[in-house]
């Protein structure tokens, strides 16, 4: 994880910036701007740094919030504990009397709770879009090149307690693009926001669908059947790619002419980027199940809105769900029989579960609503807040950094006025990377959090460099 | 033996298709009656589809051999006050969506009784959450679209159910209004300049219709179902959602002595003050409506704005053109409870304060003595997210029981 962006951009506040990573000679510092265009790394290190220099003054002392319930999620919820955050990471989860650093900042949270930041595994913010209407299946295709990370309903994510988001292309294709997992930083561009996974490869996802949102005019296909026959034949394409490039051996006269959609889609077949597969009807999920064991892929299947029709099915091809709770059922013909019981049905059959908002399907500040509507259907209260948080992180292959409040994982938590699945519970606080992005006590941030005039504005660009973060926002 | 008379079979069909109006006594460990103060340890007894009496189970004695429902809370059935429920089915198909004509921008004689489909998964979806009465119909998004209806959500046959067949006329102002391209309107001042040119025709047309009969019009559908809404017979329901658009309805209301509702309401903040002088009552937009376009500026504390301002209210599940089909206006006013509005008053917004804009206060809207037995049950607190709904009586049947 040393090598990855996220890890510089928690470090800003340290002397030297892990750059390790980067095969760049430390003597090519001095060149700057060829040191910026061979090595983006360093580049995405520079800019974490210094985008984020107001994040140092806010990390160099450690912040103790002592007396609040904390749901750790991945242990026992502890009463009146002290949480203490430091340089980005947590560093410290116990309970009332664990020693606080010398020198921290101690704030008395008494009667609040503190959980870690909500995960969306499904999520439209920030207006993003990928695949156009040429054709049905388009995996070269970026989030990454097509979204706004001034635009409010990311403010409103923060609101609402969300750290971290899947953000996805739409349903219209069989493969509409590759999805990015983000963490909602106040960033001034995308870099800002950006997490690098193991692979040193900006982490996302591919997204697909299946059903009638996919199902158009040619050259989109016309039926399920065909559906599931064009994903095929681009795989077996994808097969063939991946078998030529390795013949190859590295040999560029043998090597197959770079293809940007097949080459996302070997990522794919190796199991380095999970695909996210819209999915509804049961027949539907049945056939995203039959693929997945074809070509051996890792999927996550995404609304699923029969899910409680084929738990056992579901279960057995080890798929987990991220899963969507709606105020009502319908509204198209594959959600009719969408229910809140599938949180609670696919509990008992062992499915691992998420929520997402599909924002702006349903509200990032009201996510949590979810949960506690999963609950009032059957599920277990622990398993709610785990898919609101660990188990989305797992879907996201994010769960060694971030979805619990674990000493050494990110400080990415959420400051709440009560029971997070109480009406009245309120975020009063949101913060990434041990950074404030939502504060309540905050008029402008107050502004996203309940709605009204100008709610709907992006928010204005700021000096990036200068003043604390409170004042840079 | 020939049991199966057709008599018999009538009474069968006809059982079967209403359900019962038992003898029924509800006990709640507290009964918000909305007319007074909660009674705890209360009971309703209902007999014939009313309700007999109400008091504290200390006064009111359950007769042997009645049937009990007991909960933990109990409402008087919760009023939707504008919905599409009933017209803009489940499906979301062509064949399902009733509650829009887009052949003609002002089409006020498109009654709803012709098209309510009281069968819908819906109807039976929001009741099961305790909404017993709705007020329902032809929806926003045309200069005029119709008119409304106020039916119990019991699925008996709609002669029994309806509480008033042609409630309102529909009305939608700003961009909410306009045409397809190149169709009129095609912007917020030509939805009004179109609007008081048909108020126009329909007073003259009220005025001819008192002459001498032979010199009378002929019968015009169009003309007379605007002329209700001119006359003082029925309220003009304006949706509107931004500021400028709202003080246009509320001019409008000005120059014919309309009697309005201003329904959504989006920027109401705004405006509090002309909408406080106007006097005119809000329908106001689902609490967790989606902020975008006309709506960008909805907050989720308006209700508690309106609340102090003085200005009447009450919440509706609006209309949804997508997921999720229809919202349920208990969870509207449970967010609203939880930004500002007290929980009586968001009560109140979706009992007692709908029923009287409603002008249906008389038989519903709260649990008094002759009124009808419209019942909520729950198991805590009804804004509680994890809170169920473990019953639903509307007119006295018990139309709900599997915890919801």
């Amino acid at each position: 994880m040393d090598s990855s962006l996220n890890a510089a951009a928690s470090r800003v506040g340290s002397p030297t910036l892990n750059v390790k990573s980067c095969p760049c000679p430390a003597l090519l510092a001095i060149i700057f701007s060829s040191m910026t265009r061979f090595c983006p790394k360093f580049l995405a290190a520079l800019i974490a740094a210094f985008g984020h220099a107001a994040v140092l003054s806010a990390q160099e002392t450690p912040l103790a919030l002592t007396g609040a319930q904390l749901i750790t999620i991945s242990g026992e919820t502890i009463e009146q504990g002290v949480f203490v955050v430091h340089r980005g990471k947590i560093v410290t989860v116990g309970p009332r009397g664990t020693a606080i650093p010398a020198g921290a900042t101690t704030r008395d949270v008494t009667g609040k709770v503190i959980m870690p930041g909500l995960v969306d595994t499904h999520s439209h913010i920030g207006s993003p879009a990928a695949g156009d209407q040429s054709a049905p299946i388009q995996p070269d295709t970026r989030v990454l090149d097509a979204i706004d990370v001034r635009d409010a309903s990311i403010q409103k994510a923060q609101a609402g307690g969300i750290t971290t988001a899947n953000i996805m292309p739409g349903s219209g294709h069989l493969i509409s693009g590759q999805t990015l997992y983000l963490k909602l930083r106040d960033g001034n561009t995308i870099d800002d926001l950006l997490i690098t996974n193991k692979a040193g490869r900006v982490a996302g996802g591919l997204k697909m669908a299946n059903g009638t949102n996919s199902r158009r005019d040619p050259p989109f296909p016309g039926t399920r059947a065909k559906s599931a026959a064009l994903v095929r034949e681009k795989f077996v394409a994808a097969q063939d790619y991946r078998d030529k490039t390795a013949r190859a051996k590295g040999d560029v006269e043998k090597l197959p002419a770079r293809d940007l959609a097949l080459e996302t889609l070997v990522e794919v077949l190796e199991g380095q980027r999970v695909v996210h597969h819209h999915t509804h009807r049961h027949d539907d999920i049945l056939t995203v199940l039959r693929l997945q064991k074809e070509f051996g892929f890792r999927v996550v299947l995404h609304h699923v809105s029969d899910a409680w029709k084929v738990p056992d099915e579901i279960a057995a091809a080890k798929a987990p769900c991220s899963i969507i709770l709606l105020d009502s059922p319908g509204g198209k013909l594959e959600a009719r029989d969408v229910d809140w019981k599938s949180g609670a049905v696919l509990e008992k059959a062992g499915v691992p579960v998420a929520f997402h908002t599909d924002d702006p399907v349903t509200d990032s500040r009201l996510f949590l609503r979810s949960a506690a509507f999963a609950v009032r259907a059957g599920m277990s209260r622990a398993g709610a807040l785990r898919a609101l948080t660990l188990t989305g992180a797992e879907m996201l292959e994010l769960q060694a950094q971030l979805g619990s409040l674990e000493a050494g994982k990110d400080a990415d938590f959420i400051l709440l006025s009560g029971d997070p699945l109480s009406v009245y519970a309120r975020v009063l606080e949101t913060h990434v990377d041990g950074v404030k992005v939502f504060d309540r006590e905050n008029e402008k941030d107050r502004l996203w959090a309940t709605g009204g005039y100008g709610a709907g504005q992006p928010r204005a660009a700021h000096l990036c460099c200068f003043g604390t973060s409170e004042e840079a926002r | 033996m020939k049991i199966f008379t057709p008599h018999f079979a009538a009474l069968v069909s006809l059982l079967a298709a209403t359900a019962f109006a038992e003898d029924l006594a509800v006990q709640g460990e507290t009964v918000h009656t909305m007319a007074g103060e909660a009674i705890r340890d209360g009971v309703v007894l209902i007999k014939d589809g009313k309700i007999q009496s109400i008091g504290p189970a200390a006064t009111v004695k359950i007769p042997a051999g009645t049937r009990v429902l007991r909960a933990k809370v109990v409402t008087p059935g919760l009023i939707d006050a504008h919905t599409v429920v009933g017209f803009s089915g489940i499906l979301n198909q062509p064949h399902d969506q009733e509650q829009l004509e887009k052949s003609a921008p002002l089409q006020p004689e498109l009654r709803a009784i012709d098209s309510y489909n009281g069968r819908d998964p819906l109807v039976d979806y929001i009741r099961g959450f305790g909404v017993t009465t709705i007020h329902t119909g032809h929806g926003p998004g045309a200069l005029i679209s119709g008119q409304t209806m106020i039916v119990k959500t019991h699925p008996a046959n709609l002669e029994q159910a309806l509480l008033n067949p042609a409630a309102m006329t529909a009305a939608t102002l700003g961009s909410g209004a306009s045409a397809d391209k190149g169709k009129a309107p095609g912007t917020a001042s030509k939805a009004v300049a179109m609007l008081r040119a048909e108020l126009i025709k329909t007073q003259d047309y009220i005025r001819k219709t008192k002459l001498a009969a032979d010199k009378r019009p002929a019968r015009d559908l169009h003309l007379e179902a605007l002329a209700r809404a001119l006359d003082g017979q029925q309220p003009l329901l304006i949706t509107v959602q931004r500021h400028h658009d709202i003080l246009a309805a509320l001019r409008l209301a000005a120059e014919f002595k309309l009697k309005i509702i201003l329904d959504g309401v989006s920027d109401a903040a705004l405006v509090l003050t002309d909408i406080k002088k106007s006097g005119f009552p809000v329908f106001l937009h689902p609490t967790m409506s989606r902020a975008s376009g006309e709506t960008e500026n909805l907050s989720l504390e308006t209700a508690a704005k309106l609340r102090q301002a003085g200005i009447p209210f009450a919440f509706q599940s609006g209309f949804e053109s997508y997921v999720p089909k229809t919202r349920v206006v208990l969870f509207e006013a449970a967010v609203a409870a939880a930004h500002g509005l007290s929980q009586n008053e968001a009560l109140a917004a979706i009992t007692i304060d709908a029923a009287k804009l409603l002008g249906i206060q008389k038989r519903t809207g709260s649990l008094e003595a002759g009124k009808d037995a419209d019942l909520a049950l729950y198991d805590g607190d009804p804004f509680e997210y994890t809170t169920h709904c473990t019953g639903v009586i509307v007119s006295g049947v018990v139309t709900d029981v599997q915890p919801r």
